[in-house]
């Protein structure tokens, strides 16, 4: 298959030597689980469940609400003690309406039967099914699967493009995942190929993998439609933007979708998930992890019940937090500072990093620019970093936002090349949000506006109406007294 | 344990400015010593003085704005700025050259703009154009290679009183470069067949064993230096190719026209200072435009300019007017010349999926 290129890019340390030959391992289950109602995008679960109540492992734990939401299930067995706020993983350290599950320590799953063959079954019954089982792209988008397959069925989407490209430094959950389990992946696939009545399927790996190639290449021998490309490693090859490009040589259009290109771009964790949904009839309750970072003594990649808290995490690889300047959820390049390590991980949680200071590079402060053009040169949407942050840096969102800030992918490759370390991402991130801060007062003032000026036409009316009728009765008196006097 | 919330990426490329210009003083260092060591003590004297020049006003610069001194005089801009000056200047110009030069480059080139990364021109050209038109004769004063410890060289006694007291007799010492005996002799309406020969050898120009500036002469050793930022990912190739070929193409073009009137290609490029100019002034960042397209048209201007100053302007030699030119002509090219946005069209409207969109891509759906 003829493989295309996309713009810019940058070549990162890899990092993924420290835990890539790490077999995945389960960690023991916590005695506690904080499970988020929100781990997705759009709105949250509504609470399915009561304090006190006890539930079995898979049981339903919040409901989704209809449109783009997605519900949470029981990682394990146990008593429900706490519907109420925990500390989200964000940067903000703000708490999300969680509930607080106690393990019984039996791990009993609530009995459930997988369909006999789910291929038979509609592909809008399949979709439904990955949408009960609470998948959302595993990848980081953390968008709802079902959402995401209907949408795509509906716009004719001929390919869907199987990401296992893990582009992200340090990271190496979805290299296990590939080594290990790459049957379950191909026929999770199969199943998605169903729900979205879409011909092909490839699988797009890094070429610094070789052995997941290799596993993928092996499970997908028997199916014709189904096929894995080696692409160039090279940083941000796994954002979907760019593995369209990669794939296809198409770009997904300015506000529109990726599926306009035809194509529909799933991670290889969301294609496992959808396996085990329609098979086992298990819903999306673990998922496999990377802990690792200069700062963890034994890194490794563990499957973990959604809602482990990072320390669980953490203290199972043997800790060292000593040396840790920077905790992170996800890879270094668009990873999220933790809060702390009391906080839970959710689905979209592919690593827990933990870097020194030397490896986080925290020394460098940032300096003047000095126009070199080496973020203008990584970056893969085609923007000019260096002209948006001297903007954004002034306030000038207009500025800003023409030379492109809205497309910016938030990918980091100026910010990595950046010589006078410029934390561009941050000033993007600031302009963004001043945008929509501005939009929704400007917004408000044309609502203001709107119903002032309603108002005000409700009071001429009112005014006008008040006239008329004393007019009229004024037209009637003068009636009455002609009357009275044509009488007299 | 810090857990300080910052923007992501948290991991950098092993990258910073005091390297890069460590890195381009590095590349540019075999050219200096070769300059040195071809001229003698002066030319020493004549590097010190530009160095602690710049220094020097860099320092007081930072003091009087208030920024922090120490981080930015250790970046190593002044240093560098201070070496291609020196560089670019006759190579036993008075200590005074050198400093009104240091203080031209480093305050009125760039400190009055707001310091490093702000400067419209490049500050050591813009100091030799400023230097030229204001101390012609000094400014010209070029001599024949006297290398260090030769028996015709100055001692390092001798070397301060070329440098502190001028050049006692200057017509013993002085000759002219291959550009400039070019020009005074076409001037006088002969041919290049009769001009050259006895005056240019493209081995010893190549070599640069030859006068001019301090470090404009030894093209191969500038070139090796510049190759070795090319390959260092320091710059990249856009400016030196397209100023260099400009050069070449016109050069060629107009010798294959008249070779009595235009020096051929080759003179070209082996004289004067176009090497140093096309890989460590032209292509100062801060200067030159920032995207890859606007470089090859920055640097296919500087050449063009070059070879129009050196052909038919008053000067024999034009790199620095042409960089200084093309300089003013950075934020123009900027605004202008910018890439297409992923996903948009040029004129940033979004960019439809063409048709073929809607058919699966070539060859899948079949086993490999």
């Amino acid at each position: 298959m003829k493989l295309f290129d996309f713009w810019g890019g940058v070549h990162p340390a890899g990092q993924k030597h420290l835990s890539a030959e790490q077999a995945i391992q389960v960690l023991p289950m916590p005695s506690r689980l904080h499970v988020p109602l929100q781990q997705h995008t759009g709105r949250p679960a509504v609470p399915a469940v009561k304090v006190g109540q006890t539930v079995r492992k898979g049981q339903l734990l919040g409901r989704e609400q209809g449109g783009v939401s997605a519900s949470v299930h029981a990682p394990t067995s146990g008593v429900i003690v706490a519907i109420g706020d925990f500390t989200a993983p964000h940067v903000s350290g703000l708490p999300l309406p969680t509930i607080t599950l106690e393990s019984d320590g039996e791990d009993r799953w609530l009995e459930r039967e997988p369909p006999p063959d789910p291929f038979a079954l509609e592909p809008e019954e399949v979709a439904a099914r990955i949408g009960e089982a609470g998948i959302v792209g595993m990848g980081g988008a953390n968008f709802p699967a079902a959402v995401k397959l209907s949408k795509a069925r509906q716009a004719k989407v001929h390919t869907l493009a199987v990401n296992g490209a893990e582009c992200e430094p340090y990271m190496t959950c979805d290299d296990r995942l590939m080594r290990e389990r790459a049957e379950h992946i191909v026929d999770g696939i199969r199943l998605m190929l169903h729900a979205l009545q879409a011909s092909n399927a490839v699988i797009a790996i890094e070429d610094n993998k070789p052995e997941a190639v290799a596993s993928m290449k092996a499970a997908c021998q028997p199916e014709r439609q189904i096929r894995v490309v080696v692409v160039p490693s090279r940083y941000p090859a796994g954002s979907a933007k760019q593995l369209i490009q990669i794939l296809t040589g198409l770009e997904t259009p300015a506000g529109g979708r990726g599926t306009d290109t035809g194509v529909l771009v799933h991670n290889v964790g969301t294609a496992y998930a959808v396996h085990r949904a329609l098979r086992q009839a298990h819903p999306l309750i673990s998922r496999i992890i990377t802990v690792t970072g200069g700062a963890v003594a034994r890194p490794q990649n563990l499957e973990a019940p959604i809602g482990a808290l990072v320390e669980d995490l953490l203290a199972f690889c043997g800790g060292a937090m000593e040396a840790t300047s920077r905790l992170l959820m996800g890879g270094p390049m668009m990873g999220q500072p933790l809060p702390g390590t009391r906080v839970p991980i959710v689905k979209g949680t592919n690593g827990i990093l933990a870097l020194t200071a030397a490896e986080a590079r925290l020394e460098a402060t940032p300096s003047p620019c000095i126009r070199c053009g080496r973020c203008v040169e990584a970056c893969p949407m085609g923007l000019m970093p260096l002209e948006m942050s001297k903007r954004a840096r002034h306030d000038d969102l207009d500025g800003a936002e023409a030379f492109g800030l809205i497309d910016c992918i938030s990918c980091g490759s100026c910010a990595y090349v950046c010589p006078s370390h410029i934390p561009l991402v941050q000033y993007f991130e600031y302009a963004r949000g001043a945008l929509e801060a501005r939009q929704r007062a400007e917004q408000k003032v044309k609502e203001t506006r709107r119903l002032l000026e309603q108002h005000q036409a409700r009071l001429a009316r009112a005014e006008q109406a008040k006239a008329e009728a004393a007019a009229r009765r004024q037209a009637e008196k003068r009636q009455a007294k002609a009357k009275v006097g044509a009488a007299a | 344990m810090s857990l300080f919330p910052t923007s992501a990426p948290h991991a950098h490329a092993p990258d910073s400015v005091p390297r890069l210009m460590g890195l381009v003083l590095l590349a540019v260092a075999p050219a200096t010593l070769y300059g040195i060591v071809l001229f003698g003590w002066p030319a020493l004297n004549l590097l010190l003085v530009t160095i602690l020049a710049c220094l020097l006003c860099e320092a007081v610069c930072l003091r009087l704005a208030g920024h922090a001194v120490r981080p930015f005089l250790l970046d190593g801009s002044a240093l560098l700025t201070g070496v291609l000056l020196a560089l670019s200047l006759p190579p036993w110009a008075p200590w005074w050259i050198g400093a009104v030069g240091g203080f031209f480059a480093i305050v009125i080139g760039k400190q009055v703009f707001g310091g490093i990364g702000q400067n419209i021109f490049n500050p050591a050209m813009l100091a030799r154009v400023a230097l030229l038109v204001s101390f012609p004769v000094e400014m010209t004063l070029w001599l024949e290679p006297r290398p260090l410890f030769s028996s015709h060289a100055p001692g390092f006694l001798e070397s301060l009183t070329i440098t502190l007291g001028g050049i006692s007799d200057i017509d013993a010492v002085s000759g002219a470069t291959i550009l400039g005996h070019i020009r005074t002799e076409l001037g006088m309406a002969r041919e290049l067949g009769q001009i050259l020969p006895g005056h240019y050898q493209a081995g010893t120009a190549a070599l640069g064993w030859t006068g001019g500036s301090l470090g404009e002469t030894a093209d191969l050793l500038v070139l090796l230096g510049g190759l070795w930022l090319l390959w260092r990912r320091v710059m990249t190739w856009h400016v030196p190719v397209a100023l260099l070929a400009t050069v070449l193409v016109l050069a060629g073009g107009f010798h294959g026209l008249n070779p009595e009137r235009f020096a051929s290609p080759a003179v070209h490029l082996l004289s004067g200072s176009l090497m140093l100019g096309a890989f460590f002034i032209a292509t100062d960042p801060v200067t030159s435009p920032t995207t890859k397209l606007g470089q090859l048209i920055f640097g296919a201007g500087c050449g063009a300019l070059v070879y129009i100053i050196r052909t038919w302007g008053g000067y024999p030699e034009g790199v620095a007017f042409a960089v200084v030119l093309m300089n003013a002509a950075t934020p123009l090219i900027d605004h202008y010349v910018r890439p297409r946005i992923y996903g948009r069209t040029w004129r940033g409207q979004s960019r439809p999926v063409p048709e073929r969109a809607k058919r699966p891509p070539v060859g899948s759906g079949e086993a490999e």
